[in-house]
């Protein structure tokens, strides 16, 4: 047994407090472990990668106790693309929150930062769903230290608001569990496949109940409308490096809908039928019609960006719910798209104000560096909005493409295409505001001269940008492998077997157990 | 008993439904303390009700599943983090703003 895949576990579980308790004064060692932190991440992320690549499922069962008695975690080319995507993001919005001093600006940021990093990259490789509630609860208690970071009332209101929600969200968490142990009596997502296909249709109402409950939870997470209140304030009024970061988060909620409903209820299970056809759709258009509208009716850039994610976590959440192997592989395109390209607005929206007194959508006068930063939000709202030749064009060209054909075709192609044409006139009417007409203001006199942001910002920005050129340059590559994803998220056997007849203690196959 | 423990937890989710509804943070947070008790003995229940029989596997012909117990002690520990956790962030906000309504305030006012 291989103990790789746990590192990305425990390696931030033990730099975070090393961090707290030795170099609680020294902002600069902190920087320097966390820095070292995430490139060993993204070695490490990179190697579990390429070693699920070629169709192996690593299992890790901890404490060496067999499936469904002990807790293990697993990694498939699903979890470890993850897992690669959160440990990329993560160092370059770290070199972004050092370069513009958001670190220095509070206590402890680093610490909540990996502490941050653990609940995330858990979530993606735990095979036992009372273990994925226990990393979401990790991430959410970092993401709250982080969401108030450097504080401030109207953070602090946000704030409340956030965690007063992912409580909430916390809770009908717990109540599907109940449920789902209730029925099935056990919680390892293998074994939990295994037993849904033995409930008969007619003692269904249970199983269906708390399949129903735990998909509201992960669309709570990845603020599908009618469930996404708390992300446009909480995302806007967080610190910039930290509403970048949160840009992963959303996308959580969407691989456990991606995972649970693959492999516990697939999308032809007798049990469960009707749950993935009538609910996610609809309700994945209209966020994607809202979030548009809403980067339209924006009167300040950060909230125009919220509500980018909102569209475009839409737009990941159309794919997956057509379930077809196309779709799901189209999904898992658009997601890494998204991740990068929200994240790189929620940083230039920062590089915008450190010029300007507020962030509302008016002219004000040009300052050092504008043009610099007026051209990386151009290429963003490109890859954003979906216009050729960026990365977004290319995901929404999948997802319609997976569409084609199915029943849905008609509407997801208006809706998708209406809502671009949408967006695309939000963000220009944006860009025009903050960055065009800034020129026919003369500049004021006053003792006040933002200083031009330090060149590790940009390097943090343009690495975002340039992955995404990257992720449109080789599309051909990339589309391959999440059709490869997909494919095996759609053949599930491999998964089970390795989870159920690896022998561990406890297990069937223990001699030692015939002994007692 | 089985009456009895439903109940308990109905009234217990109503009641925190109602209160997760209002305007103040306050009675928000009591909501939600109220909700994470319902679902603490929901998750209790999700074993199967059993009265003095011991939560191991012995020999003896009933026992009661010892799982969700293990499952309601983290569920108990982490509710009461975050509660913490969210009555001082609802503090720093009503210290900061005088004001502890749980919605955005309103237009004109947010200016930083």
């Amino acid at each position: 047994m291989s103990h790789w895949i746990i590192l990305p576990v425990v390696l931030p579980a033990f730099l975070a407090p090393f961090m707290v308790l030795a170099a609680r004064h020294h902002i600069d060692i902190q920087r320097a472990i966390s820095v070292a932190g995430g490139v060993a991440m993204v070695v490490l992320a990179a190697g579990l990668a390429w070693r699920t690549s070629d169709d192996t499922v690593i299992l890790y069962q901890l404490g060496d106790w067999a499936a469904p008695f002990g807790i293990v975690l697993l990694g498939d080319r699903l979890s470890t693309l993850m897992v690669l995507l959160t440990a990329i993001l993560s160092l370059l919005v770290l070199l972004y929150a050092i370069g513009s001093r958001w670190d220095a600006r509070g206590r402890h940021f680093h610490a909540l930062w990996q502490f941050q990093i653990m609940g995330i990259m858990g979530a993606f490789l735990t095979g036992d769903v009372f273990n994925l509630f226990v990393f979401f609860e990790v991430l959410l208690i970092a993401s709250y230290g982080l969401m108030i970071h450097s504080g401030g009332t109207v953070r602090l209101r946000a704030g409340t608001q956030y965690v007063l929600y992912n409580l909430l969200g916390s809770t009908l968490f717990l109540f599907a569990l109940g449920a789902l142990y209730a029925e099935t009596g056990t919680l390892n997502m293998a074994d939990l496949a295994e037993r849904v296909r033995l409930i008969p249709t007619d003692a269904n109402v249970g199983i269906r109940v708390a399949a129903v409950l735990l998909l509201m939870v992960f669309a709570i997470k990845a603020a599908l409308v009618p469930l996404h209140f708390w992300l446009p304030s909480s995302y806007a009024e967080a610190p910039a490096p930290v509403a970048a970061l949160f840009g992963i988060m959303t996308k959580v909620g969407a691989y456990a809908i991606i995972r649970i409903y693959t492999m516990v209820f697939p999308p032809g299970l007798e049990a469960t039928e009707g749950l993935h056809g009538w609910w996610l759709l609809p309700a994945a258009l209209v966020s994607v019609a809202l979030g548009m509208i809403g980067v339209l009716a924006a009167r300040r850039l950060d909230r125009l960006v919220a509500f980018a994610v909102i569209g475009s976590m839409g737009m990941v959440m159309v794919a997956i719910a057509l379930w077809t192997e196309a779709g799901i592989a189209a999904a898992l395109y658009y997601i890494v798209h998204s991740t990068f390209a929200s994240a790189a607005l929620f940083l230039i929206c920062d590089l915008v104000r450190a010029g300007r007194s507020d962030l509302d959508l008016t002219a004000q006068p040009p300052v050092a560096g504008a043009a610099m930063t007026a051209a990386l939000f151009f290429v963003a709202a490109i890859a954003m909005v979906g216009l050729p030749p960026l990365s977004g064009f290319l995901g929404k060209l999948l997802i319609l493409d997976a569409a084609f054909g199915t029943e849905a075709v008609v509407w997801v192609w208006a809706v998708i295409l209406v809502t671009s044409l949408v967006s695309l006139v939000g963000f220009a009417r944006a860009g025009t505001e903050v960055f065009w007409k800034a020129r026919a203001i003369p500049p004021e006199e006053t003792a006040f001269a933002p200083a031009r942001p330090p060149v590790l910002s940009y390097v943090a920005v343009g690495g975002l940008l340039a992955l995404l050129v990257a992720h449109t340059i080789f599309a051909g590559p990339v589309t391959a492998y999440t059709s490869a994803i997909s494919a095996q998220l759609f053949a599930p056997d491999r998964y089970l077997s390795t989870v159920l007849e690896t022998p561990g203690k406890l297990s069937d196959a223990d001699p030692d157990e015939e002994a007692h | 008993m089985e009456f009895l423990v439903a109940s308990a937890i109905g009234v217990l989710t109503a009641a925190g439904l109602y209160l997760v509804l209002r305007l103040r943070t306050f009675p928000v947070i009591m909501g939600t303390s109220l909700l994470t008790y319902a679902v603490n003995v929901f998750l209790f229940a999700s074993g199967r009700l059993a009265t003095g029989a011991p939560p191991i596997l012995t020999d003896a012909e009933r026992y009661t599943d010892p799982l969700p117990q293990a499952l309601v002690l983290t569920a108990i520990v982490i509710s009461f983090g975050m509660t913490a956790v969210v009555v001082m962030i609802a503090l720093g906000a009503y210290l900061g703003a005088d004001d502890d309504h749980v919605d955005d305030a309103p237009a004109g006012e947010d200016a930083r």
